[in-house]
């Protein structure tokens, strides 16, 4: 079902004439209001009034997390304090966090947006949404919630963690929607069947997994396990949390971006040069209609293309292709480009290959070593030693065949890799740069 | 014929091998007979024990991984030339042995083996032709 059909719908240029509307009101506030903005526009030699048509937004400067950080906490702000009733931020593994704000207004877009990202899915009014997405400073917890609220749902507010009691509740409470990241929802499928429950027992239809980048591979592991629809949402704080696009039910091929409330682009990450149509790179973000903490071309790190060509779905939005890969958790060993992803990829390609695997890259003199460790199921154990080397050696060659460098690959026991609550750590680098 | 082996992945850590040791006592599974193969990076500990479901699910409800095998016991004469014997026969037949181990306990006055052999079933035919005595599962559990 569609959500807001009016405009998920609205032909392609009604929606770039909303667009237009909307961005040159956006560059005008922020122009007046952020300071900083404003030193960036004229250092750029733009005001509000060269913001004529669409393609005026490549002349404006590109917002980063540096922007973020040096205005920390409330720099960006653009409204005054007293309209703001929410602040948000995101963890910040090194140094401080991000911090984001929102008017009522913005609370109101955020719940109308994952109402509609959950209506994308297949849920309804009388679901019952098992939100098991963090509550707290992290946005995906509250902005599910909020969404879920809207739509006519009934809410579990879960949070993550306590794994066994959340199935307990499951059972208990008939809980129909699951929402968290895809590596909770595969801890979720293992203690399941630790505990002997059947999801087939269960009233689980869909989970709505998002936060961090999985793969194809992942969703058949996650559908089959759970025995549900799994759906791919996307959304970063900097830009509202979760809620900035979401793949439909009906074909689940590349995620809608709500493009009545943000503006997707495509960058080459190294020149910040905008890619012809179709070409896959750095996704950047301007908000459309935030009032407490708006973005001009936020550039996400995250890797990705958008597909211009209509979804059956009905949605008039064009749709970008699940996330690859981070710019950042990009990881250069011996001068190759390498993507956690694509080691994902080749494992799970793998017939009994566990999803839970961990990178891990040390230098011994000045060689770059990298080492993935790979749980032994029951499926690929062997009582022979020979059968359990020759897997090694497989999966070292079809990684060395597609990125062209060589790897150890270390067997281990089930459940040595720490299981995530949250957000999974694939990659750990020792390496002193 | 065949009589069932458990199978545990064990990565090269210290205590590992004390830890299946210590599931297997703590639910009264007697180990009749065992091999370590060991890598590098990790071992396959291989037991022949009395109670082969049970000693599975202990160890996997302890979080192993196991795996079960059928492998043949055989009784091979202690003398000079005992092992040759049932060694020549296979290689005639062009069988393959993956691994092999003995077993603590004799049967009768003789020693028992386990084979775990490429082709079973022809191994087995070959080795009844040729008057080689194999041991069944209950006998072997109960030495």
């Amino acid at each position: 079902m569609i959500w807001n059909e009016e405009f998920e719908t609205l032909p392609r240029e009604a929606l770039e004439a909303l667009q237009l509307k909307r961005l040159k009101s956006l560059v005008e506030r922020v122009y007046t209001a952020v300071p900083y903005y404003r030193k960036k526009m004229e250092a750029a030699g733009v005001t509000p009034s060269d913001i004529r048509e669409l393609g005026d937004l490549r002349r404006l400067p590109f917002t980063t997390k540096e922007d973020l950080r040096l205005n920390y906490p409330f720099g960006l702000f653009a409204v005054p304090f007293e309209q703001v009733v929410r602040i948000h931020a995101s963890s910040g593994t090194t140094g401080k966090p991000t911090v984001v704000g929102y008017t009522k207004k913005d609370i109101e877009s955020w719940a109308e947006l994952m109402a509609r990202t959950l209506s994308c899915g297949g849920a309804h009014r009388g679901d019952v949404v098992h939100n098991a997405y963090g509550y707290g400073l992290f946005t995906g917890g509250l902005g599910a919630h909020y969404g879920a609220e809207r739509l006519g749902a009934a809410v579990i507010p879960i949070s993550g963690g306590n794994s066994k009691r959340q199935i307990m509740i499951m059972q208990d409470f008939g809980s129909t929607v699951l929402m968290c990241t895809p590596s909770y929802a595969l801890n979720l499928a293992d203690v399941m069947k630790d505990m002997n429950v059947d999801p087939k027992t269960l009233k689980l239809r869909v989970g709505l997994f998002g936060a961090e980048p999985w793969s194809e591979k992942i969703r058949e592991e996650i559908e089959k396990r759970l025995n549900i629809n799994a759906i791919d949402i996307f959304g970063l704080s900097e830009v509202m949390g979760p809620g900035v696009a979401s793949e439909c039910i009906e074909e689940k091929h590349g995620l809608h971006v709500f493009e009545d409330f943000f503006i997707p682009e495509i960058i080459n990450p190294e020149t910040g040069e905008p890619l012809p149509p179709g070409e896959r790179g750095e996704l950047v973000f301007t908000t459309l209609t935030k009032e407490a903490f708006p973005v001009i071309r936020y550039r996400t790190k995250d890797l990705s293309r958008l597909i211009s060509e209509p979804c059956r779905c009905g949605r008039t939005f064009c749709r970008m292709e699940r996330i690859t890969g981070r710019t950042d958790d990009m990881l250069i060993i011996r001068g190759v480009n390498v993507f956690p992803s694509q080691i994902e990829h080749v494992l799970m390609s793998i017939e009994g290959v566990e999803p839970h695997y961990q990178i891990i890259v040390n230098r011994e003199g000045a060689l770059d070593i990298m080492e993935v460790q790979v749980e032994v199921s029951e499926e690929i154990f062997s009582d022979e030693v020979k059968v359990l080397e020759r897997l090694g050696r497989r999966i070292e060659r079809e990684i060395k065949d597609l990125l062209g460098i060589s790897c150890k690959i270390k067997l281990v026991e089930p459940k040595t890799i720490q299981r995530s609550e949250g957000k999974a750590k694939r990659v750990i680098d020792n390496r002193k740069l | 014929m065949k009589v069932e082996q458990i199978s545990i992945f064990l990565e090269n850590k210290s205590g590992r091998l004390a830890d299946v040791a210590e599931v297997l006592a703590k639910a009264g599974i007697n180990i009749r007979a065992l091999s370590l193969a060991d890598t590098t990076d990790f071992g396959i500990l291989r037991l022949i024990v009395n109670d082969t479901e049970k000693a599975k699910q202990v160890l996997k409800d302890n979080g192993f991984t196991v795996g079960k095998t059928e492998v043949i016991a055989v009784e091979v004469p202690d003398r000079p030339g005992g092992l040759g014997h049932i060694l020549t026969v296979m290689k005639e037949q062009g069988i393959n042995v993956e691994y092999m181990y003995a077993f603590v306990q004799r049967s009768g006055g003789n020693a028992v083996i386990i084979f775990r052999f490429d082709e079973i079933e022809k191994a087995i035919a070959a080795l009844q032709k040729s008057g080689v005595v194999i041991l069944k599962g209950e006998e072997v559990y109960a030495l």
